[in-house]
């Protein structure tokens, strides 16, 4: 066995040194009915390097690579062209096979990336401070309505219909044990109102911008009426693209930003792993989920960074943590802050531009086409179109030709029966002029 | 002889690295993309009007500043990891190749289903390999991190509970536990209730017993326990818990121990998450991603939570609403967006299928003997609170160390090892857990035994040069971490402009 360094006779003389006969002696805590004997488990026995390489290529092989074909799909996960640098650099055994830095003084290497990044996520966002990564998007969405309760004292929260369902169930799931979530009802392409909705007991409005349907959301209005009542307003970002274009939350009101990171540096996967950002208001910060890496100096002087108010956290306050969270997304924070030290000011700038661009081309070609029309007068790099007939038939369709045609809304609100026209489509630096003109000439010959 | 001072500051190989904001320009970019210009129209007004304030650095720049950082940072591919309760062990590289291939990494989660079939049988797979090896008949695969497997598998047990009718608000976990476990159990709405360890640092039964009763929704049981201890009165405890109406949760971040050889399943587990990144080798990554699979028994397995993987004739469906979900099925909710750690499940798999049963148990078994070469190799030197033989990590405390853990673990440091888990499990004083897993060699054992004896000698007979102020040869002496908590600095700022005169 390639990986298992010790042989026969290391095993027999180090039995001989603990005093043991056999192996056995070492499980005999372990009651006898339940040893379970090799050959009880229904499964193969190993295997070399390439016979395994031949079967996960098989089941990779039966998957439609995003890049392989023309492809549109967004709504949360976004396809953007990573340097090379970024997982060369991410591949260095010192990133990635070190753990969590405990012991600072030979984990320096991580924890300067981490206060890099909390320091760029915190520029980005336009917030104070920002922690060292959560799971992903949507558990930090849940995390920050959670922390939006203990900040207020208050137990409810208003979701605006313009959120990715996903998000909204994963924090229900866990809001709703510490207080009530409210959902505004779903309007593509509209701004509903949400001050009626907002009360004394609000903890916190949470708005998406650009929202599921790709509609850029303008947060000052919503800030202030949830300020007015004492609620904290929270932004999520699933395309953090598009704060190199955008407005950032932070210079509109927001008291915490939570976002998908995936953008940059990190790949669709599938669905993960992907990257959670959280920032908030330096009042706020003790109340934080997750880990935050600060700056100090060591016994000689020198600058150096350390795991800081862990206090917060589990390991440390047990069952009054702000967050059960101890594992995080180290190395898809190390690879977007890689990238977004490459892009730097000019080059995300640049990068929101070309994927705006992108996107208002193709909207422009195909609601050109008979029958459909653009829902979403504004937005980042994705919109939402009607089309004329039942959108998820058009997108297998479409896939069947070989096109990713986008997300249609039914995937993500299959109980609404008011959104299986609408097809969310999204367009990155990563789509060709080709690729859109394919598109468009097959949605107009399905639809005809 | 004092060092001569370099006119540098560095020393040799070891750079000191500024930030990426004290490096960068204005007007540099790593990555050229094209100037395009974009007009309002569809924007909304809300172009972004002030700068970012991201510095701008040229490819080689930003490689040689992130190759720097890398050197500051202690890795199992560089060395012995002995981190008890964390499993530093070898990461093939053939996983992180797999990984990689574009019909995984390249897959976005919403492809139509018909498109993605290849990555719902891989789940589907790793999901029987999870499932034979723990005996247990189901799997939610979507939680991204031990503590966030230990989330889902509670709220499972929640929503059983509440099936039931019943109103029960408490988790009973021992005080050994690892911190997430209380964490878990009041971040999913319960309060606490700690069971004693017994002397010889297992589950305290009567205390158990005594705590029991119809308000215990759960027992949270790692096993083997963080003393690095099997829990020989298992069956008991499940068959306690189970009388009571309550179900057992088993932390599985210790499964190294036992994979190929014990089955969960067999003991009594209700569930229990797997941390694919310790037992399957997913690499650590400095802190993340993990993946924290839960498997389930038959009284669970209907809770789980969205999205479920149904074997149908004609593929795999994917149900991500409970509006499509088959009307046995009553999940709780959702863990996260999408379907779960899907760059983990292939390293998972990979390094399952590189290993086969036989591999998992022999690594298990390796890791089990490892451990227990090292205790015996130590314990005459350094105290160890419990009798062995221990399973996958060995537990060593400061009784008559004359040292301090913290002076002892930092000390190592100089002598080229990362220190073991100190001061957990909280039930020993300055706990020493020490793991070294299956990846290691004999010769490297022996060293590691030799290196720690001779350390652990001096302390005893009082020569504490060693251990007073180490580490002093790491990139950094000893951090003031109280000095970081009192005045957080939690980003860098650019530094004020100087006033005009």
């Amino acid at each position: 066995m390639r990986f298992l360094p010790l042989t026969k006779d290391d095993r027999a003389a180090m039995l001989a040194r603990i005093g043991v006969r056999d192996v056995n002696a070492l499980f005999r805590d372990v009651p006898e009915s339940a040893e379970a004997p090799l050959a009880s488990f229904d499964l193969p026995d190993a295997k070399g390097e390439l016979e395994v390489e031949r079967i996960l290529s098989r089941f990779a092989g039966r998957n439609m690579a995003a890049g392989d074909v023309p492809s549109f799909c967004g709504a949360g996960a976004y396809r953007h062209h990573v340097p090379a640098a970024v997982d060369h650099l991410i591949q260095r055994s010192e990133f990635l096979t070190s753990y969590t830095p405990y012991q600072p003084e030979i984990a320096q290497g991580t924890l300067q990336y981490l206060f890099e990044f909390q320091t760029q996520v915190a520029l980005l966002t336009g917030m104070d401070v920002a922690n060292a990564s959560l799971y992903d998007g949507s558990t930090a969405t849940a995390e920050a309505v959670l922390m939006a309760f203990r900040v207020t004292k208050r137990g409810k929260a208003i979701f605006s219909g313009g959120i990715h369902p996903h998000y909204a169930a994963t924090t229900e799931t866990i809001a709703n044990l510490h207080g009530r979530v409210v959902r505004a009802p779903v309007a593509p392409g509209r701004v509903a109102d949400l001050t009626a909705m907002i009360d004394e007991e609000t903890a916190c409005v949470i708005v998406q911008t650009p929202d599921v349907f790709g509609l850029i959301r303008d947060l000052k209005p919503v800030a202030e009426a949830a300020h007015a009542k004492g609620a904290l307003l929270i932004a999520v970002v699933t395309e953090v693209v598009s704060l190199g274009l955008l407005e950032p939350p932070g210079a509109q009101g927001a008291d915490i930003v939570v976002a998908e990171g995936q953008s940059i540096g990190n790949g669709l996967n599938f669905g993960g792993p992907y990257l959670g950002l959280f920032a908030t208001r330096e009042k706020f910060i003790r109340q934080m989920p997750g880990r935050l890496v600060g700056e100090t100096t060591d016994a000689a002087g020198k600058r150096g960074y350390v795991l800081t108010l862990s206090t917060r956290e589990q390991h440390i306050r047990r069952d009054k943590a702000t967050s059960n969270i101890c594992t995080n997304s180290g190395l898809c924070a190390l690879a977007f802050t890689i990238h977004l030290s490459l892009l730097g000011e000019d080059g995300l700038v640049r990068l929101g531009a070309s994927n705006h661009a992108r996107a208002s081309m193709l909207a422009d070609k195909l609601v050109a086409i008979r029958g459909v029309s653009l829902l979403t007068p504004n937005f980042f790099n994705e919109f939402t179109l009607r089309l004329p007939r039942d959108a998820a038939e058009v997108v297998e369709t479409l896939a069947a030709r070989g096109i990713l045609a986008g997300v249609p809304a039914s995937r993500l609100m299959p109980a609404n029966s008011g959104v299986r026209d609408l097809l969310i489509v999204a367009a990155t630096e990563t789509n060709t002029d080709e690729d859109c003109a394919a598109f468009a000439k097959a949605l107009a010959e399905v639809l005809s | 002889m004092s060092e001569l001072p370099t006119i540098s500051g560095d020393r040799s190989l070891d750079h000191e690295e500024p930030l990426i904001f004290e490096i960068g320009r204005a007007g540099k970019t790593g990555v050229d993309l094209p100037d395009v210009k974009v007009t309002d129209a569809r924007l909304g007004g809300l172009h972004r009007k002030g700068v970012i304030g991201l510095p701008g650095l040229s490819e080689p720049e930003v490689v040689r500043h992130y190759v720097r950082l890398s050197r500051n940072n202690y890795a199992i591919d560089a060395g012995l990891y002995p981190l008890g309760s964390c499993t530093m062990k070898h990461n093939p590289r053939l996983n992180e190749k797999m990984a990689r291939l574009p019909g995984f990494a390249d897959v976005h989660p919403l492809a139509p289903q018909s498109a993605a079939q290849g990555a719902l049988a891989l789940i589907s797979e790793l999901a029987r390999w999870l499932t034979t090896l723990t005996g247990m008949p189901a799997v939610a695969m979507s939680p991204k991190a031990g503590a966030h497997g230990e989330l889902c598998g509670i709220l499972t047990i929640r929503a059983a509970v509440e099936a039931r009718g019943e109103m029960r608000t408490r988790v009973l976990i021992p005080e050994s536990a690892h911190g997430t476990n209380p964490a878990t159990a009041a971040f999913a709405g319960f309060t606490v209730d700690e069971i004693k360890a017994t002397p010889d640092g297992r589950v305290d039964l009567d205390s158990l017993r005594s705590k029991l009763g119809p308000d215990v929704a759960a027992f949270m049981l790692t096993n083997p326990n963080t003393c690095g201890l099997f829990e020989r009165d298992i069956v008991e405890i499940a068959q306690l818990v189970h009388k009571a109406g309550a179900y057992f949760y088993c932390d599985g971040a210790n499964f190294n121990a036992i994979a190929g050889r014990v089955r969960p399943g067999d003991l009594g587990v209700d569930a229990m998450h797997i941390n694919l990144h310790k037992t399957f080798s997913t690499p650590h990554g400095g802190g993340g991603p993990g993946a924290g699979p839960v498997v389930l028994s038959e009284r669970l397995a209907p809770f789980a939570p969205l999205p479920l993987l149904l074997l149908e004739k004609d593929g795999i469906r994917l149900v991500e609403d409970k509006s499509q979900a088959p009307a046995a099925a009553k999940p709780f909710g959702r863990m996260c967006a999408f379907h779960g750690q899907m760059g983990m499940f292939v390293r998972a798999l990979s390094y399952m299928l590189s290993h086969g049963r036989d591999g998992i148990r022999q690594a298990s078994e390796d890791a089990v003997l490892s451990a227990n070469y090292i205790l015996a190799g130590l314990k005459d030197v350094l105290h160890a609170p419990f009798e062995g033989p221990c399973m996958h990590e060995a537990l060593f405390d400061d009784e008559s160390l004359g040292v301090s853990t913290l002076d002892f673990a930092k000390a190592m440091i100089d002598e080229g090892y990362h220190p073991m888990t100190m001061y957990f499990p909280l039930v020993v004083h300055g706990a020493m857990l020490i793991e070294p897993t299956e990846s290691e060699s004999k010769e490297s054992l022996d060293r590691f035994i030799h290196v720690l004896r001779a350390m652990a000698l001096e302390a005893k007979a009082g020569r504490k040069e060693r251990f007073e102020g180490a580490p002093r040869l790491a990139p950094r002496r000893r951090l003031d971490e109280v000095a970081a908590s009192r005045k957080p600095v939690l980003r860098w700022k650019p530094e004020l402009p100087k006033a005009a005169e």
